[in-house]
Formats: structure tokens, C-alpha cells, sequence
């Protein structure tokens, strides 16, 4: 009946993408919004990944834009270095970040709570390091630039209304993979336990696998999108993919809702508004900012923002209708 | 030397997560921000009050405690029954809204507060050092020994002490297992501004060193186990120390630059080795 | 109904956004003249930035005040890179979908080479404020790049000379920030120090916000070195002015104009003394001859920016900003709202006194300056002092 129900609201939120994506020509919204639309695409990319960790498996990544970074600069260095065709980069940087996600998984798991966040902590500072001082193949803090665009064909993604498309139909594909995988067998199970694996285990789901598939599955999405990102701005330099970042993403997957696939466009969005438009207006507070967004939401709603409005709005209604038919 | 030094900050900040973690079984990722409060704290009084140094300090240390107290009070407590997760993301959320305001009502600028007894490098064995760096040592060293003089002979101490030991009977001897984590926290906080007060002059300071410090000061718990403030001490130094000498090494391409790196590879090997142990606390905690 | 609920939420999102953004895009007047402007106004090069955006604000205030430029406002538009250079790419993108007729900044050599492809892309001119000299050259492919700064090959020259011919020095070391503007001036220090009859016997580099020198330091105390030369921005320089006092290191320090500011001092102490540098002539400018022909302008932008923002808080930093806007300011006034035409006039100012020296712009130099737009400058007692030649 739940999934029933997140079906039916889940087709909504498409059918509104797509009214979204046909409202994009019109001069105004072009002018002014293809830019900011570009990053909530590659955001969503990102928190998409991290809304299903957090939710699925309970425990948090606090390095995921190491995944996001590599993806880049893997993009980055063949592409423009080496001159690998742009889209054969991407797939060899998708390939690479999904194969590395499954071979630190097995260590990684094996630990939880407090360590494994320290852990994917020392993990994703140790390749922002390594981005900053292999200065002969990363362009070191300062970056590597003239990176080329991706093409197809002869068609070439040179203007951002062009780049828009490009990265809001591939965050499509991907939400709608993503949910077909939690709509499977061992996610609907897990959902329905609230992720615990004993209880999980005890029905015969093999929940340690369904973590490491969400696990790679979420590296592979930062590493696409961190591609998307480099041939967008045709730059890429370590700042992006520092500590600060990765909690950026911790910030838009806890606004989004843990667990909900469609609750990372709305986190991505909040987020990006809010930092791009709102708190460029009104000086510095943009830390302050986050900090209390994730302080707030957590202590209120530890399910998540979009969740937690969700299921409070049910709460409300369900009291409605009781009222109604009480009489 | 240089490592003994810096590994006496890392110590500092190990001490508070030490402190905090035994008491409340929390990891408190907000640690790192206590040591940039208490240099940015005490340059900005010493900048701008003419306070005489010691009581700047002292006074720098109770701002940064009771900064201490009121995140527990405003964050923790009021997420009682949070999990892991939700308590991680909390306290990092602490502390990048320490930052942001530090960066946002002082300066998002590097500042350097002045030394406590000049620059003047004295000569030791034909070696120079400076003198902040003997303060640094001897001031964590003091507070190890005043540490451990209150957990050993204070009731307050011994409370503490007993409720890492034992949280639930420690409740049945009529030990409130939330002031205990409130003194826990402003312990753990004026530790870390202690650190942040005597390394600010040497390596200067700025609203953002509270990541590095932080995770620096938990490889230093972590090599310590968790278990004591004098392990976490030892740790401290360690870390110190190996960072020191890896730097001094010539690795070839590698530059000195990845001395951060280090420390953390350190971290991962740590937490690899004992994950089966550490995952079994967990379980029961 | 619950399908309504996602509906809801996203139709939220969009309400709340679209007024918000709007509201944040509101039209000043009809034909104001806007202009982009981006700098490292927070993060480690906050030293530099921070000047700039004043300058460029006190200097809208001015110009405004006057009736603007030929009666249109100037709105100038700054953004913050956080010293981020990715954040800056992304703020120029804005920029640029934002119309502005052109942009100044950013300030860093490592930020202004990213831009390059971008401006050129879009066409609209870019006045750099970062010092390197690779900003601006080769001048075929940077059409649309312009730069106030002089160039550190100017510095390096100049300060060669001093170390040659007055210090009398042959053997040196050289330290240098592993970001754009330590590392183009590395290769220039290699390239140039054969000419001055010097050799350079140890390199070492270091991260710009490293916290830790002494490994690099001790290798240069073990080493033959006559004399050190630092090349970059705080705070590492001062941290290294202090490693030197702290390893007991004996030998002279110089660094570059990329510490010309208060903060090197604030920062470094007493460690900082007797450090020698190359620096543009705001500085000094009360001790400047009346002949000098930038006396008049380094005087009054000195005296308006200390009005305003304190004493002894101007610096050369904000110099690059005011001549960035005011060469963006004349072409305004001379050819109007048009990029090309712009970038165009810029190209054509000469024998214009600016705080950086006297502009010569050429369709072969877009930087316009030469040698003798700086002084050499030693830190006496914490204060500037300047090394008269005679």
C-alpha cells in the first residue's frame, strides 16, 4: 500500500519535472535560471546516492565528494591531457569510482557508526589531499582548465540551455534506476523493517549485498555527475571536493529525507536556492546557515526534511479524516 | 621536536574526545572547533581588550567551556533518543555553525596572537627551539597532570569516572548521568581552547583549522582506544611524532605536504585493524 | 490525495524560489552600466580580495555621487570566490548570464587563468587583478584578458637587481607556494636568475596553507644559500619568515609584492623585520618626488580609501582594483554599452597614470607596464620603509 501510494506521488513529481523541463525554453527562465538548474541537477546526482546510503543502511558517508571528485578529474585529466573522447572518459571514470566503491566497501562495512563516519572522513580527505598535491596530473590547488565539451556527433554541448538538457535527462534516468532498485524484493523489505539487518537476514534478504549496491550505485552517480560538472564549467580544481563539500551533500541528503528518491531533487533544490540565490544577498551566513539546517532537522525530524513534512502532513490528514468520520 | 609539539595539541584534542566519548559514548565532531574558539577567542581579547595575558587566557578557556556546555544543553539533550547517525550529523552540524559564526563575527582572515614570552629562539643541545613550543608542551603536560588529579581524588572526578565505567549503575548510586555529560563537554571544550590558546601564536589560526585539529585529535583517541585520557595522551604524541619524522624523510615526489595525510592513512589503519573490536563496543553500547 | 503531497512540496520549492530570485534581480534604473566583479574577498586570499571589493564599493559610491558615468549609474555587481576557484568559474557564469558589460578580478593568478577560456568564449573583456605575467601572455590567445598588476617577471627583475648589484649576493634559495602565482614565479626565478649572475642552489615549495615550514626550512639552512627568496601569498610567507628566526637562520629573506600588506606583518611579528621585498609605489607615496607622475593619483586614492576604511588599512591590492574599474570606467564613458568596444578602448589607454604605474596598452601588451613601477621596501620595526637608490 506505502509503495502503492510513493508510486502514485512519485509519478506526480515526474509528471511536474517534465512540465519543468518543457517550461525551460521560455526566454526568462533561460536567461536567468539555466545555470542554477544545471548545478540542482548534478546536486540531485549527488544526494540521490547518499539519501538511500543514509536511509537504507543506517549509517552516513561523510567523504562522498571524493566519489564526485574523482569522477571529475578522471574526466578532467583524460579528456584534456590524454584526449580521450569526453564520453569514453566518463565511463572510464564511472567504471573506476564504482570498482574502487566496491573494493573499500568490504572494509568499510565492517565497520558502523561513529568509525565508519570517521572512516569515509579520513578516506575522502585523503583524496582531496591527493587531488591538491599531484600537482603534475591535477593542475594542483590551482587546478586544471580548457577542458573540452562533450559532443555527440557533431552536436556539441557548448551553451548551457544545451548542457541543461544533457544533465537533467541523465538525473532522470538515474532517479528512475534508483527506484526500481528500491522498489525490488530486498529494498521493500528493508524499507519495511527499517533497516535492520538482523530481522532482515532473519526473512533471507542478504542485506550486506543490498548495501554494497547502493553503496557503488551512489559512488558511480557522484563520479557521472562530477563529470557533467567538469565539461560543464570546463575547470576543475580540489575545492569543490573537500570536507566542506562532502557535508554539503550530507546537508541536501537530510533536507531531501532519508530513504526517499525523490526527496534528493527537493533537498538538492532547497539547497542550491539557498546558497546560490538567497545567501549571496545577505553576506556570509552561509555556514551558519547549514549548520542549523542540519542541527534543526536532525533533533525534529531525523528522517529528513521532505520525509518528515511528508509523514507529519499524512499524520494531519489521517486526524482529519478520523474527525470526519466520526460522527 | 617539532613533533612532540604538535602532538601535544593533537593530545588536547584527543583528551576531549576521550572525555566525552567514555562518558556519553558520543564522538563530539565538533571537537576540532573548540581548539579554533580558543585561539580566534583569545587573539580577539588580547587584541582588542589589553587584557594582561593570563587572565585573557583563563578567561578565553570558561568562554570556550561554557560554549562547551550549551551545545550540550541546546543539541544533545534535546535529541535524547537520536541514533548514531542522527548524532553525527548533529554535532557536525555544531560545528559548521561554530565556524560560520566565527568566520562571520570575527574574521575569515588568518590572525596570529602574540607569543607568550617572546620570539627570541633559545639554543638547546645545538638544537633551536622556540619557546612557545616548550609552553605548548609544558601547559599539556600540566593539564594532564591536573586531569588526572581530578578524576583520581575529586568526587566530581570519581562520579565521572564511574559513569564511563558503568553508565546505568552509576544512575542506581544516585550519579546523574546528564550533569555528567554536561561536565563532560565543557571538560572536553576548555581542553581543546587550551590546545587552540598555546598553539595559536606558533602556527597562526583561522575559523577554518577546526576540521584538521579534529580529526587529528581523534587519530590520537583512536590510537589510545578510547580508553583513557592518559592513552589518548600517549597517542597524541605518537601521532605527533610520526608525522614529524615522515616529513623529515625525503620521499621522493611525495612533498611535505602530505604530512596531513599521514595522520590519516594512521586513522584508517587503526580503525581497519580494530574494526571487529570496535564494532562489538558498539553493538554493546 | 497523497499523490498531491510530492506535488505540493516541489510546487513550494518553485513558489518560494522564483519571487525570491526575482526579488534579488530588481532593476535599478533604466541603462545603468553593469559591471562584474569577483574576488577572493573571504578564504586565505582575503588579504587581497577584501581591498579590492572596498575599492571597487567606495568607488561606485564616488562615481554615482558625480552622476555617474555620462549620466548612466554604475552598478557593479561583486561576488566572493571564497578564494575558491571553482566558486569564481561558477560566479563568472552568473556574471556573465547576468549581462555585465565586462568583469574585474579576480585575485589570483590561479583564478584569472581559469577564466581566460570563458571570457574569450563569451567575449567580454576581463581586467585581472592578479600579478602573473601568464595571465597576459601569449597576447594572441588572451584577445579579451587584460591585467593591472605588474607583472611578476617586473618584480622578479627588479628584485634580481637589488640582490645582485646592491646585496652583492650569487648563491640563493628559492621557496615557493605551490598555487598559480608561486609557481608561475618559480619558473620565472629559474628563468631569470642566470641573468643577475646568480644560481639557484636549493628550491622548495609549500602549500599556501601549510602550518609547518620547518622541513622546508631546514633544507635551506642546510644548504649553501647566500640568501632566501619566498615567492607567494600569506600566510605562508610569514610562517616561513618566522621559521627562519625560530631555526636560527641567518641568511637574508626577500620575498615578492605578493605580501605587500599589513597582515604579513600582523602576522609574522617581529619574525619580519629586515625582510626585503618589491612593491608598488602606494607604499611610499607620501615620500614620492612631486615628479613623480603617479604621485597626484596614488595620493588621493591613499587619502579617500583611509577616509573611509582607516588609517594605514590601503594597500597595493586595492590599487589594482581602482585601476581595473577605471580603465572599465573610461572605455564606459568613451564608447558606451558595447564588450567589444570595450575591450577595444582598453587596449588603447596610454600614458595614464595609474596606482600601478603608468599604463601603456598596446595589442601586444595588455598589461601596459614596465620597469620602474616598483620600489624596493624593507621591514623596519614592523613599518615600510623604502630602499632609496641613489
Amino acid at each position: 500500500m506505502l509503495a502503492k501510494v510513493r508510486g502514485r506521488a512519485a509519478y506526480a513529481v515526474i509528471v511536474l519535472l517534465l512540465l519543468l523541463v518543457m517550461l525551460a525554453p521560455f526566454e526568462w527562465f533561460l536567461a536567468r535560471y539555466t545555470t542554477l538548474m544545471i548545478f540542482i541537477g548534478l546536486n540531485t546526482m549527488l544526494t540521490v546516492g547518499l539519501c538511500l546510503l543514509m536511509g537504507y543502511t543506517g549509517q552516513v558517508s561523510l567523504g562522498h565528494a571524493a566519489f564526485f571528485g574523482i569522477g571529475a578529474y578522471f574526466s578532467a585529466i583524460l579528456s584534456k591531457t590524454y584526449d580521450v573522447n569526453p564520453w569514453l572518459a566518463m565511463g572510464i571514470g564511472a567504471a573506476a569510482t564504482g570498482a574502487f566503491a566496491y573494493v573499500i566497501s568490504y572494509p568499510i562495512f565492517r565497520l558502523r557508526g561513529n568509525y565508519l563516519a570517521m572512516a569515509t572522513l579520513g578516506l575522502g580527505l585523503i583524496i582531496y589531499i591527493l587531488f591538491r598535491e599531484l600537482g603534475d596530473y591535477t593542475g594542483g590547488p590551482d587546478g586544471m582548465y580548457g577542458i573540452p565539451y562533450l559532443s555527440a556527433g557533431g552536436f556539441v554541448f557548448d551553451t548551457p540551455f544545451k548542457r541543461y538538457f544533457l544533465v537533467w535527462g541523465l538525473c532522470l534516468a538515474m532517479l528512475l534506476i534508483s527506484q526500481n532498485i528500491v522498489r525490488s524484493r530486498s529494498g521493500r523489505a528493508l524499507r519495511a523493517i527499517h533497516g535492520s539487518e538482523a530481522a532482515a537476514e532473519s526473512v533471507g534478504i542478504n542485506s550486506a549485498q543490498f548495501k554494497m549496491k547502493i553503496f557503488v550505485l551512489s559512488a558511480v552517480y557522484a563520479s557521472l555527475a562530477g563529470s557533467l560538472f567538469v565539461h560543464h564549467l570546463r575547470f576543475v580544481g580540489p575545492q569543490p571536493f573537500g570536507f566542506l563539500a562532502s557535508v554539503m551533500v550530507v546537508v541536501m541528503a537530510v533536507v531531501g529525507g532519508l530513504a526517499s528518491v525523490w526527496g534528493a531533487i527537493f533537498g538538492a533544490a532547497a539547497i542550491r536556492i539557498l546558497s546560490d540565490k538567497v545567501l549571496l544577498e545577505f553576506g556570509e551566513l552561509d555556514l551558519i546557515v547549514y549548520g542549523l539546517i542540519l542541527m534543526v532537522v536532525m533533533i525534529f525530524l531525523p528522517q529528513g526534511l521532505f520525509v518528515g513534512l511528508k509523514e507529519g502532513y499524512a499524520r494531519l490528514r489521517l486526524r482529519y479524516v478520523r474527525r470526519e468520520a466520526e460522527p | 621536536m617539532a613533533g612532540v609539539t604538535s602532538g601535544s595539541i593533537y593530545a588536547l584534542v584527543g583528551l576531549g574526545f576521550t572525555v566525552i566519548y567514555s562518558v556519553t559514548g558520543i564522538i563530539n565532531f565538533a571537537q576540532g572547533e573548540f581548539v579554533m574558539l580558543g585561539g580566534m577567542i583569545s587573539y580577539i581579547i588580547l587584541d582588542s581588550t589589553g587584557l594582561p595575558t593570563v587572565p585573557a587566557l583563563l578567561l578565553t578557556i570558561a568562554v570556550v567551556a561554557t560554549v562547551g556546555a550549551v551545545l550540550y544543553l541546546m543539541a544533545i539533550r534535546s535529541a535524547r533518543k537520536a541514533s548514531v547517525v542522527s548524532l553525527i550529523i548533529i554535532t557536525i552540524g555544531a560545528s559548521v555553525f561554530i565556524r560560520g559564526v566565527a568566520g562571520e563575527i570575527w574574521t575569515r582572515d588568518y590572525v596570529r596572537p602574540p607569543y607568550f614570552s617572546g620570539d627570541e629562539s633559545l639554543s638547546f643541545l645545538g638544537a633551536y627551539i622556540q619557546p612557545q613550543a616548550l609552553w605548548i608542551i609544558g601547559t599539556t603536560v600540566a593539564a594532564m597532570i591536573v586531569l588526572q588529579v581530578f578524576l583520581t581524588y575529586t568526587v566530581m572526578g570519581k562520579a565521572l569516572r564511574a559513569c564511563a565505567i558503568n553508565r546505568a549503575a552509576a544512575g542506581l548510586v544516585g550519579i546523574d548521568a546528564r550533569v555528567m555529560a554536561l561536565i563532560s563537554f565543557s571538560l572536553a571544550a576548555a581542553f581543546g581552547a587550551l590546545g587552540g590558546v598555546v598553539v595559536a601564536p606558533l602556527t597562526t589560526t583561522s575559523y577554518s583549522v577546526g576540521v584538521m585539529m579534529g580529526l587529528k585529535g581523534f587519530v590520537a583517541a583512536a590510537i589510545g582506544g578510547f580508553r583513557s585520557p592518559f592513552a589518548a595522551f600517549v597517542g597524541g604524541i605518537t601521532i605527533g611524532i610520526v608525522e614529524s619524522l615522515a616529513v623529515a624523510i625525503d620521499w621522493g615526489p611525495f612533498s611535505s605536504a602530505y604530512k596531513d595525510a599521514i595522520a590519516l592513512v594512521v586513522l584508517l589503519l587503526i580503525l581497519l585493524v580494530r574494526s571487529g573490536r570496535l564494532a562489538a563496543e558498539e553493538r554493546v553500547g | 490525495m497523497k499523490k498531491w503531497i510530492g506535488l505540493l512540496l516541489v510546487m513550494l520549492l518553485l513558489g518560494t524560489a522564483i519571487p525570491l530570485v526575482g526579488c534579488a534581480e530588481e532593476e535599478v534604473e533604466k541603462e545603468a552600466y553593469k559591471v562584474g566583479a569577483v574576488f577572493a574577498v573571504s578564504g586565505f586570499n582575503a588579504p587581497l580580495g577584501t581591498p579590492e571589493k572596498q575599492t571597487v564599493e567606495m568607488m561606485v559610491e564616488q562615481i554615482n555621487a558625480k552622476g555617474g558615468i555620462d549620466g548612466h549609474p554604475l552598478d557593479v555587481i561583486v561576488y566572493d570566490t571564497e578564494s575558491d576557484t571553482t566558486k569564481c568559474v561558477a560566479r563568472v557564469n552568473e556574471l556573465i548570464e547576468a549581462g555585465v558589460l565586462a568583469i574585474i578580478g579576480p585575485s589570483s593568478t590561479g583564478e584569472s587563468m581559469a577564466l581566460i577560456d570563458i571570457v574569450t568564449g563569451a567575449e567580454i573583456p576581463l581586467v585581472s587583478c592578479a600579478a602573473g605575467v601568464t595571465i597576459v601572455t601569449p597576447v594572441e590567445q588572451r584577445e579579451w584578458v587584460f591585467k593591472t598588476p605588474q607583472s611578476d617577471l617586473l618584480a622578479v627583475q627588479e628584485l634580481f637587481k637589488y640582490i645582485d648589484e646592491v646585496a652583492g649576493f650569487t648563491k640563493i634559495a628559492i621557496i615557493t607556494d605551490t598555487g598559480g602565482f608561486g609557481k608561475g614565479g618559480k619558473a620565472i626565478l629559474e628563468a631569470q636568475a642566470a641573468n643577475y649572475g646568480l644560481t639557484i642552489v636549493a628550491s622548495e615549495d609549500f602549500d599556501t596553507t601549510q602550518q609547518d615550514m620547518t622541513a622546508e626550512m631546514t633544507n635551506i639552512k642546510n644548504s649553501t644559500a647566500e640568501a632566501i627568496v619566498c615567492w607567494g601569498t600569506n600566510p605562508g610567507p610569514a610562517l616561513i619568515a618566522q621559521a627562519r628566526v625560530a631555526l636560527n637562520i641567518t641568511i637574508p629573506l626577500f620575498c615578492s609584492h605578493g605580501i605587500a600588506n599589513k597582515k604579513f606583518i600582523e602576522l609574522g611579528g617581529s619574525a619580519v623585520n629586515g625582510v626585503i621585498f618589491p612593491a608598488g609605489k602606494l607604499l611610499v607615496a607620501g615620500q614620492l618626488p612631486n615628479s613623480d607622475p603617479q604621485k597626484d593619483v596614488l595620493v588621493e586614492y591613499k587619502a579617500d580609501f583611509e577616509e573611509k576604511y582607516g588609517d594605514g588599512t590601503a594597500n597595493t591590492f586595492g590599487g589594482h582594483a581602482y585601476d581595473a574599474l577605471s580603465m572599465v570606467v573610461m572605455a564606459l564613458d568613451k564608447v558606451g554599452a558595447d564588450k567589444a568596444k570595450i575591450r577595444d578602448y582598453i587596449e588603447t589607454i596610454t600614458d595614464w597614470p595609474g596606482t600601478g604605474g603608468v599604463f601603456n596598452m598596446s595589442t601586444e601588451d595588455h598589461n601596459g607596464l614596465t620597469a620602474g613601477c616598483f620600489v624596493m621596501i624593507e621591514i623596519v620595526n614592523g613599518e615600510w620603509t623604502w630602499l632609496e637608490e641613489d
